[in-house]
């Protein structure tokens, strides 16, 4: 859709100087590792959950469609309506097609990333669908006419003093509001949508394969809301997110709660079900399910495979400190920070995002809080042998590298150029090595060589 | 424990040590001949090939691994001066040979033998102390990250610190942040290389301290160089060997 092409070279250089951004970020993902690194302290055998995590993501992702189909015949059971959609421009047509068979034209939608790879919003609004987002993160984030920048706190770059601005601005509240007045003004603002909506959009956090349910973490409410008070639900979900039993869920749920809050769990869970039965009183009139694909398929039968195993935890992105240094806007991505620059290439194609692998100091950190142990690092490194072209002058010094007479003569060089001033062939690395560093001093004195070749003589 | 007659060790100088840090290789060597290790050094040794390995050129690390395996393959034990090379030699060669399982088992065997050199003294010659350095300067430690997660050594070179420095030896505030080197990543992303490279040194200026030790030269050259262009002062950057040199001869360098 934007014809922005990604350039993490510039959107980075330009986002470290966003002092206020980082600020926030920080305070944020601090906040959430912080809170993360006590449950887990607090979990006795989390390492065997995420052991199992990892286990039973192994055997889902070696056969998706499998799931996908059982979870397709229980859900229809339940009486929901499920849609397959191939990609993403699939499924905008199918929520749009939803909207308009049902004359809908106002939604409220909870959060969910898998809209966002759909570009839900802007389609439904072009279709004449007006849309709310009712996560306290999400509402923030579309009055300010943003994307998120994190995948499970969506408004992690601005800091309060920035939202009560934006409230000012936008909603006309008093100047300088603390937290508790924006939640109340924003809940406000949402109460009347929620009651006037005619859909309720929603992803999934999980899909239970063997019910036919969805089921939908929250800590805020609006999930609730958004899945009981409109006559029409959808929920967008990608084929990823399916587990076989309601069984597993406890376990996943813990991985999950842990990982994305610190939390043992969610402050609301819903598990929906089917749409409102006979006799009940609450609950939409339809269901619809869009299971979307957009490459999953794909990506399970190749060797990015456990990438499908994110439970977007968001942990990975709290703990870069890649991420913590730009935010998540540099990235330019739906999906950013260490699972986005796995996941969005693979969605999106290696040569538009060709950058972000490359885009990690290979730190490790997001792999050791990974809740499913997703190799992320590992991945990343191999993705560079997919988007990079090594260089000629690396080429050259691959050969030179292992050829130790070859190798002896190059280090020399190295000490005298470095010593000298002289840059040579170091000259466009060395140029951008001291954007923030002086050039590498190498010592005075003789190399470890030739003290080795006189000492063992003089032995 | 056994207790083997003579310990032999061939010494993994490094590229970095090589070009840039002889004080380095001169403190490896001396350390381990210090508690009777008997110290060879391949001269046809190179680069372990982690610049390759890391921006995604498999086929010239391959060439680079198997150079290593033709130099080190009949050592007792390596042992080098820096966290990162031994995690590639450890944990990322033998991943390269998928589908030839006699090399692969070639490369494990590498793996097992290979070490950094704290890490040799610690799991292997298993030196419970080190005897306190003869003037001891405020010092701070960078634990790289692949002391931490690559090679899993934790705790250890702060413990040998401790006992040569005590109270001189001062702990880094949020010490298990990457410090923005990563290699390619310092020059294809100079910015935000450079935006980590400050936290890092405002956290050691933080510290007071006038030495920092780690077990990585790579980010010591990157923090060094970001040391000198924002006018720190006279920062040492150190390998923990030389200090561990210093320790056990009784004199600074």
């Amino acid at each position: 859709m934007s014809p922005i092409v990604p350039n993490f070279r510039k959107a980075s250089r330009e986002a470290v100087r966003n002092s206020q951004v980082i600020a926030a970020v920080r305070k944020t993902a601090n906040l959430l590792s912080g809170m993360m690194a006590l449950a887990v302290a607090n979990t006795p055998d989390f390492e065997a959950l995420r052991n199992y995590g990892r286990t039973r993501k192994l055997e889902i992702s070696g056969d998706l469609e499998k799931y996908a189909q059982s979870f397709a015949a229980n859900a229809q059971a339940a009486g929901a309506v499920v849609h397959r959609a191939k990609d993403a421009a699939e499924a905008a047509r199918l929520a749009i097609k939803i909207a308009a068979d049902n004359g809908a034209k106002t939604a409220v939608k909870g959060k969910s990333m898998t809209a966002e790879e759909v570009e839900l919003n802007e389609a439904l609004e072009a279709a004449g669908v007006t849309v709310t987002e009712t996560d306290l993160g999400e509402f923030i984030i579309q009055l300010a006419n943003e994307k998120p920048s994190h995948i499970m706190a969506p408004a992690i770059h601005r800091s309060r003093a920035q939202v009560a601005e934006l409230f000012t601005d936008r909603l006309g509240t008093p100047p300088d509001l603390s937290v508790e007045a924006l939640v109340a003004a924003a809940r406000k603002e949402l109460r009347e949508k929620f009651l006037a909506a005619d859909m309720g959009i929603t992803g999934g956090n999980f899909a239970i394969a063997d019910t036919g349910a969805i089921v939908l973490l929250s800590n805020e409410g609006n999930i609730r809301m958004a899945t009981t008070l409109p006559r029409i639900q959808l929920a967008v979900v990608g084929i990823d997110k399916i587990i076989p039993e309601m069984a597993d869920m406890p376990k996943f749920l813990a991985l999950l709660a842990r990982s994305a809050a610190g939390q043992t769990i969610s402050s609301y869970l819903s598990i929906v079900t089917g749409p409102r039965r006979a006799g009940e009183e609450e609950g939409p009139e339809q269901l619809h399910i869009i299971l979307l694909d957009n490459g999953r398929s794909r990506i399970a039968k190749g060797p990015y495979r456990e990438i499908l195993h994110c439970l977007h935890c968001g942990a990975c992105l709290s703990h870069c400190p890649v991420y913590r240094a730009v935010g998540g806007h540099a990235y330019q991505a739906v999906y950013p920070g260490p699972m986005g620059s796995v996941l969005s290439p693979l969605i999106s194609g290696l040569e538009i995002y060709a950058d972000l692998p490359n885009a990690c100091t290979l730190c490790g950190r997001c792999a050791e809080v990974c809740p499913v142990c997703v190799p992320l690092p590992d991945y990343l490194r191999d993705l560079r042998s997919d988007v990079n072209k090594p260089p000629l002058m690396m080429k050259m010094a691959a050969f030179g590298a292992h050829t130790p007479s070859l190798y002896r003569l190059g280090m020399i060089a190295m000490r005298q150029m470095l010593k000298k001033g002289v840059k040579g062939l170091m000259a466009p690395a060395l140029k951008e090595w001291t954007v923030c560093r002086e050039p590498p001093e190498p010592q005075a004195g003789e190399s470890f060589r030739d003290w080795w070749k006189t000492r063992s003589h003089g032995q | 424990m056994n207790m083997p007659t003579t310990r032999r060790v061939s010494l993994f100088l490094t590229c970095g040590a090589d070009a840039l840090y002889p004080s380095v290789g001169r403190a490896s060597v001396r350390v381990l001949e210090s508690y009777g290790v008997d110290v060879d050094f391949p001269e046809e040794q190179t680069c372990c090939g982690q610049p390759w390995l890391n921006t995604g050129d498999a086929k010239s690390a391959r060439i680079m691994a198997l150079h290593f395996l033709k130099v080190f393959e009949r050592s007792e034990a390596i042992v080098a001066p820096s966290s990162s090379c031994v995690d590639t030699v450890r944990n990322r060669y033998w991943p390269l040979f998928k589908g030839e399982p006699k090399l692969q088992d070639r490369f494990r065997k590498l793996a097992s033998k290979t070490y950094e050199i704290c890490e040799y003294m610690h799991r292997i010659l298993d030196i419970p102390g080190l005897p306190p350095h003869p003037e001891p300067a405020r010092t701070t430690y960078h634990s790289s990250c692949r002391t931490l997660r690559g090679i899993g050594l934790r705790g250890v070179a702060e413990n040998y610190l401790k006992q040569m420095l005590g109270d001189h030896f001062v702990p880094l505030p949020d010490a298990d942040a990457c410090c923005g080197f990563g290699g390619s990543f310092s020059v294809k992303f100079p910015e935000v290389s450079g935006k980590m490279m400050e936290d890092k040194l405002g956290n050691i200026v933080l510290t007071g301290a006038s030495t920092v030790a780690a077990l990585d030269m790579s980010c010591l050259t990157h923090l060094s160089a970001g040391a000198r262009r924002q006018n720190l002062g006279r920062l040492r950057f150190v390998h923990l060997a030389e200090l561990m040199m210093e320790a056990l001869e009784g004199k600074t360098r």
